[in-house]
């Protein structure tokens, strides 16, 4: 793949990304936090992901977010076949820039929470969560 | 592979858990209703102490699931149960509310299925539902696994009894049905040569792989599963755990898996119905 | 067209002027992902639920775009402030087309 300047530009913002995430991102990883932002980098910032330890089935995994004062919050879990869980923009009526929802993870994987905030800038926090493969299924 | 399996017995697959935690320090407390999940077994199931909810058995996130019913996924179904049940359905044009009045009526019923009906045969809810359906509604029966109907209707049903212990006969006419559910329970099946009791009786608290195992206890169904993103029949579950342990399964609404859910119930009867129960 | 879909919303019946309440929906859908395969081996295609909004009085609370990574019988808890009674109106979209809706009055003093 021939780079363009954009795309060395665009990569050489996604080292330092990488580089204050706590566990190593793989390239695809890059590509769907940049997917979102633009090519922007995110920071870290009050950002909040509730997530299980451990998820006892990769169905219905529970999860919160919550960053106060964003405009919106995106949830990408970076192994799943598409990185896309969920975008959630608050309105004026919202009372605290938060919500809980269950989404499905197909394997142990980083889940990522990327806030923009109302300045354009991003913020983003993560957190690794592992899927168990019963003994059982029946 | 299979032969080692056998050879090398549960050990090669069964890890020691985290001990039990002491049920007490884990009440099962549903919509502010008490419910019982920690009972002295039955003096006529000598290879279980105590017999112990499922629940008790699943991550902090699946019980959370089962103790607000706006939160437990199993709801949407009992709405689907509770709407069949004031719908006329059939050449007669009759609803269940026709002849049983409120569904509230059926508070109890749960606790005493499968049982012994007039004629001598046992009987599960999904049996009783269909003699009414098909005798008195003029209707189509429902199937046993997988039809949304029957299972809203058995959850609407079973709903009606949650927090009451469950309470099978075992003697009378009921006697041979167990008789024959107790050595179906206790007879090694499958290419894995495993009987139910080897993980739910002599292995329940221990990990088989990632699954936490429990006794194995019906009281919570229909049961959502996360596995199966559903609602799931008694009858189903005992079908897929025999295939995986690689036998040939009976068949849902036979016989066989009529005589072990009467057993299987025997071996709960005191813990509370959950009906509908969350588990993973 | 999905059938068997139905929403159920928990809002609480009352609130003081400029409380932050909680609201909890639950839709049941299959949210099929279009990454399953029938017997044959032919990928089912998607067919999810979206996107979820909720108004009250006609003013955003939160507005959801979701993925095929959003559970069966999606849940969505959020917080909404209220300062005035009103009705929080609850809308689904289904990528067949089909809406779904649901409407909650609150008592606000």
């Amino acid at each position: 793949m021939k780079l363009t300047r954009r795309d060395a530009l665009a990569m050489g913002l996604g080292a330092t990304v990488v580089a204050m995430l706590p566990m190593r991102l793989s390239a695809a990883a890059d590509d769907a936090i940049m997917a979102y932002t633009g090519g922007a980098e995110a920071g870290e910032g009050d950002i909040t992901l509730t997530a299980p330890e451990i998820a006892e089935n990769g169905n219905t995994v529970p999860i919160g977010v919550a960053a106060p004062g964003a405009v919106e919050i995106m949830v990408l879990a970076l192994a799943n076949p598409s990185p896309d869980v969920a975008l959630f923009k608050f309105g004026p009526a919202a009372g605290a820039q938060a919500a809980k929802t269950r989404i499905r993870l197909a394997g142990t994987q980083d889940v990522v929470a990327i806030a923009k905030m109302p300045d354009g800038s991003f913020i983003k926090t993560s957190q690794s969560v592992k899927v168990t493969i019963g003994g059982c299924g029946g | 592979m299979r032969k080692t399996l056998i050879a090398t017995g549960l050990a090669a697959i069964c890890l020691a858990g985290p001990a039990l935690a002491d049920p007490a320090d884990m009440p099962l407390v549903i919509e502010g209703q008490e419910m019982i999940s920690t009972v002295k077994a039955p003096d006529y199931i000598p290879g279980l102490d105590t017999a112990y909810s499922g629940w008790l058995f699943r991550s902090e996130e699946t019980q959370a699931l089962e103790i607000d019913d706006f939160e437990n996924p199993g709801m949407p179904a009992v709405d689907y149960g509770l709407e069949l049940w004031t719908t006329a359905d059939g050449s007669e044009g009759k609803s269940c509310a026709d002849c049983h009045g409120d569904i509230s009526e059926m508070a109890g019923v749960r606790t005493t299925m499968p049982k012994v009906n007039e004629d001598g045969q046992l009987w599960a809810m999904e049996n009783y539902i269909n003699d009414c359906r098909v005798n008195r509604m003029g209707a189509e029966p429902w199937k046993w696994t997988k039809s949304p109907e029957m299972l809203g209707m058995t959850a609407a049903i079973g709903l009606q009894s949650r927090g009451m212990p469950m309470n099978v006969a075992v003697d009378g006419a009921a006697a041979p049905f167990w008789k024959q559910g107790e050595e179906l329970y206790y007879t090694r099946v499958g290419q894995l040569d495993m009987s139910c009791a080897n993980c739910h009786e002599d292995n329940y608290g221990n990990y088989i792989r990632a699954d936490h195992l429990s006794q194995g206890q019906i009281n919570g169904f229909p049961t959502y599963r996360l596995k199966w993103g559903g609602l799931g029949s008694i009858h189903r579950r005992f079908k897929g755990c025999m295939k995986n342990i690689r036998a040939e399964p009976y068949k849902p609404g036979g016989p066989e898996f009529l005589a072990l859910e009467l057993y299987v119930a025997s071996r709960g009867n005191g813990l509370s119905v959950e009906t509908p129960a969350v588990r993973n | 067209m999905a059938t068997g879909v139905k929403p159920r919303v928990k809002v609480p019946k009352t609130a003081a002027a400029g409380d932050v309440i909680t609201i909890k929906t639950l839709i049941s859908h299959k949210m099929e992902s279009g990454n399953r395969k029938d017997k044959d081996g032919n990928k089912i295609p998607r067919s999810i639920i979206n996107r979820f909004t909720c108004d009250f009085n006609g003013t955003s609370v939160i507005d959801m775009t979701m993925y095929p990574a959003i559970s069966t019988n999606p849940y969505v808890e959020f917080q909404a402030k209220v300062d005035a009674s009103g009705e929080f109106k609850f809308t689904w979209y289904d990528d067949d087309g089909d809406i779904y809706e649901a409407a909650k009055s609150i008592s606000v003093s």
